[in-house]
């Protein structure tokens, strides 16, 4: 068991505690845990349930199916004499690492105190002399355009058809690649019919289409990566765009793992993969070991696909802005930004917590250096990791993004309370599990209904603050630097963001 | 708020500036005294086809700076004070005027596809290099006329009696978002485009940067400028029409472009907005802009500012309030109000040869 993390002698963070007058012993509790946290127990000729307190995640699972409203999960942190240097979560890891030898994985995105820049930067609003607009009367139109664009009417006139291809959404969003395996096919199904019924967009992730999603092909962006599972002809006339991953934000110069438990029946024919097989994408993609390769790719995917526009993806890093702007000279329709709080299903933890910069810093560093060199209508920027909500989606098209990527608050939609052990392949709630019994408890029609209402609730939000600055088109918001105001933010990080300070 | 007033002959006939300054005084209230100003095309037929360049300074120093500037850049055929009644003004910047045209070498040196490109980048230039001057008027045989005061006051202290053209801009200006300072004042100018704006434009960071984009330099620390150099990169340097122009900075809906039955306006409207996405105009807005084609107006898709239009024979005339085209033309044959985001285009009519040897008799 060299790379399983067992936990010997440590007690968990967490544990459900059963109100007994209120419980009957019914036992849901226990089928509903994955995780084994709770058993059924017969004490004095009654049925109870037991909590061993090694495993307990805080999915909140047990306590929101219990018919009883018996359960509550209490946090159970072992009292520590307090240290500022070694923490709890230090300790822990390290207790965990001694027992395992392994590399310690997590999910979702860094959660290390490092800035949430958004939660610095405030909106302007009209008053008096610019008038706000309401979009509950007036017309409020978020029309985006993803690709590369015409510079002028005249430069447009002189290209052919077949290489205008724009892609049309209705409202700035998309949803951001994750791969089936990683999720449950029944999420992929649900953000397709979202994305189908809304016009936006979504991304396949690194898995593969499923043949069930054929009929949602029209507004995917399909993956190439390092892996290129699932890649074949037929995938290569499907999409509506392609998207290379050159890298993810969650874990910057590695590649995806799914591990051989995960690659079931579906998964393994969708990959293209034997049944049970390790799928471990090699951390670069092994054709592209420098620019040069990557317009090869880059181009070798518009001619199989007829000119379908090519979205490449990468992670924040230091460098950023000179990388983006060597990737839209090779030829790509749009570029992906994934920053530093990017999610992820597994991740090694020292990866996600100390590699990259946060997507606030990149996108406006990689906005203003494709403008300083004029190219910025070649390509369109997506900016995706860690967006929370509707804030965080109009402070990054303020800044300069075309459009914003949403993944982890997907999963949250549709359950996910945050228990970051997608990796374990166990959630309970079944999102980021293709286990036949667990992959049931996700309804598609339920999450497609759950993530509708997210979009709508997030449009509506954004029209607010569009029209609350007195703009009526997504377009004047976007790059429009001038509606953003920081606080509490050094000259250097106002001057990287390229706003001002409060006040001023 | 501003207020906003506008003259034009399509026959081109020349006027002063009379009934220009009894439509814009009408409208006082629109102002606060802290900016007015005008702009006049067919002024200076003797020098047609010079570029005449107006500079404000706050000092003699950099005047001179600026002066040597010139000289190195451009052959000067005339220089002077514009001449000014400081009994209105007192406390005024210098205002002098060149009337120059590109050093023909050093034209052939640099990569400017025209004098138009080369004059814009040294004007850009000279704005941003040097401190306390800079140019606020580059159109050819047309001026710019402004500063802090009332429309009464500017009008008087520039002796625009004296001069004759066959457009006319005129501005009210009660600055909220920016200080009112000269340079703030409209008309905004760059080379024959000029534009007198009311309202307040929020696209403005976005249209900035995208200005930037084409070498552009903003530094009036108004919102108002950037429209002057739009219509410079749309009209002059990407060779759209008036009317694209319009769909550019004051495009219709989505929901209307895209309801469109007629394809090729659709596709062509969409392709604007599409490739034009930075350069629109959004806020409240009405903008009257003048340019050697003749005299437009937009406003915002709302409409929140407001634009008249007026006419009789070969003059139209536009203003914020209808009581100020009558007050310009008492006897009008017509008067309209443009929807909500639609725009009025007059062309002037075409210049014919006896145009061009009475000009140069005068």
């Amino acid at each position: 068991m060299q790379n399983v993390i067992t936990i010997p002698g440590l007690r968990s963070r967490f544990r459900p505690r059963f109100d007994r007058e209120y419980c009957d012993g019914c036992g849901q509790c226990a089928e509903e845990c994955s995780f084994n946290e709770i058993r059924m127990d017969t004490r004095a000729g009654k049925k109870i349930p037991v909590a061993n307190g090694r495993a307990c995640g805080a999915c909140h699972r047990c306590e929101l199916t219990c018919p009883r409203g018996a359960i509550c999960i209490t946090a159970e942190q072992m009292a520590l004499r307090p240290h500022g240097i070694w923490q709890s979560d230090t300790v822990n890891r390290i207790h965990l690492q001694a027992a395992s030898g392994a590399v310690a994985l997590t999910g979702l995105g860094a959660d290390t105190g490092i800035p949430v820049y958004f939660d610095q930067i405030l909106f302007n609003a009209c008053q008096v002399t610019n008038p706000s607009i309401d979009p509950q009367r007036e017309v409020m139109e978020t029309v985006t355009h993803l690709g590369r664009k015409a510079r002028s009417l005249n430069e447009l006139e002189a290209l052919t058809s077949d290489r205008r291809s724009l892609i049309r959404l209705n409202t700035p969003l998309v949803f951001a690649p994750m791969s089936y395996g990683s999720i449950n096919l029944n999420l992929q199904l649900a953000m397709a019919r979202v994305a189908q019924k809304k016009g936006l967009l979504w991304y396949s992730g690194e898995g593969g289409l499923h043949q069930d999603l054929y009929p949602y092909s029209d507004c995917v962006v399909l993956q190439v990566a390092s892996g290129r599972f699932g890649v074949s002809h037929e995938y290569l006339q499907m999409g509506r765009a392609y998207q290379i991953k050159i890298g993810q934000g969650a874990k910057p110069g590695i590649g995806g793992h799914l591990p051989g438990e995960k690659v079931l029946p579906g998964i393994s024919e969708t990959r293209m993969i034997p049944l049970g097989s390790d799928a471990i994408s090699p951390a670069p993609q092994h054709d592209i070991y420098s620019i040069e390769d990557l317009r090869l790719l880059i181009y070798g995917i518009k001619e199989a696909s007829g000119y379908k526009p090519v979205c490449v993806k990468i992670a924040a890093v230091h460098n950023v802005a000179a990388i983006a702007s060597g990737i839209v000279r090779a030829g790509a329709d749009m570029l992906y930004l994934d920053g530093y709080r990017g999610g992820s299903g597994a991740t090694p933890a020292v990866v996600r917590d100390n590699v990259g910069i946060p997507l606030e810093l990149a996108l406006a560093a990689v906005d203003q250096r494709l403008r300083d060199e004029r190219i910025r209508h070649q390509a369109s920027i997506i900016a995706a990791g860690g967006i929370r909500n509707s804030g965080d989606v109009m402070k990054a098209i303020a800044l300069g993004a075309d459009a914003v990527a949403v993944g982890s608050a997907c999963l949250l939609a549709c359950g996910c309370h945050v228990c970051q052990r997608c990796n374990s392949g166990k959630c309970p709630w079944g999102i980021t599990t293709n286990d036949a019994r667990l992959a049931t408890r996700l309804d598609p029609v339920w999450a497609e209904e759950r993530l509708t209402n997210l979009v709508e609730g997030w449009h509506h939000e954004m029209q607010e603050i569009m029209g609350l600055n007195g703009i009526y088109d997504m377009g004047s918001f976007r790059g429009n630097r001038l509606i953003l105001r920081g606080v509490g933010l050094s000259d250097r990080e106002l001057s990287v963001l390229g706003i001002i300070h409060a006040g001023e | 708020m501003c207020g906003i007033a506008g003259l034009i002959s399509q026959k081109r006939t020349r006027e002063n500036g009379t009934r220009i300054k009894k439509g814009i005084l009408l409208q006082n209230d629109r102002g606060n005294g802290l900016g007015a100003g005008y702009a006049a095309y067919g002024i200076y037929p003797q020098y047609a086809d010079l570029y005449a360049l107006h500079l404000m300074s706050g000092d003699a120093q950099s005047l001179n700076e600026a002066q040597s500037f010139l000289e190195e850049h451009f052959f000067i055929h005339a220089a002077e004070n514009i001449p000014v009644w400081s009994q209105i003004i007192a406390d005024h910047p210098l205002l002098y005027r060149y009337f120059v045209e590109p050093r023909i070498h050093l034209l052939e040196q640099t990569i400017c596809e025209s004098a138009d490109d080369y004059t814009i980048g040294k004007v850009m230039e000279l704005n941003s290099k040097l401190e306390h001057v800079f140019i606020f008027s580059s159109g050819k045989n047309m001026g710019v006329f402004k500063g802090v005061g009332t429309p009464g006051d500017i009008y008087d202290f520039y002796l625009l009696d004296n001069y004759e053209g066959y457009c006319w801009l005129a501005h009210n200006r009660f600055p909220t978002n920016t200080p009112g300072w000269w340079g703030g004042a409209h008309p905004f100018n760059l080379l024959s485009y000029s534009i007198v704006h009311n309202g307040e434009i929020s696209s403005y960071g976005i249209n900035r940067r995208y200005l930037e984009g084409f070498g552009y330099v903003c530094r009036m620390q108004t919102d108002s400028e950037v429209v002057a150099y739009l219509l410079d990169l749309l009209i002059r340097r990407h060779r759209l029409s008036i009317e694209q122009t319009t769909n550019v900075l004051a495009p219709p809906y989505w929901s209307y472009a895209e309801g469109m039955t007629k394809t090729t306006v659709r596709d062509n409207l969409i392709a604007l907005k599409i490739i034009y996405e930075s350069a629109m105009l959004n806020g409240p807005f009405a903008i009257l802009a003048a340019c050697t084609e003749g005299l437009f107006s937009i406003t915002d898709n709302t409409k929140l500012r407001p634009m008249t239009v007026g006419q009789a024979g070969e003059y139209s005339y536009f203003a914020s309030e209808v009581s100020a085209l009558f007050e310009m033309e008492e006897n009008l044959d017509g008067v309209t109000t443009p929807r909500a985001g639609q725009p009025c285009i007059v062309r002037l009519e075409e210049e014919t040869a006896s145009d061009y040897l009475e000009a140069a008799m005068q």
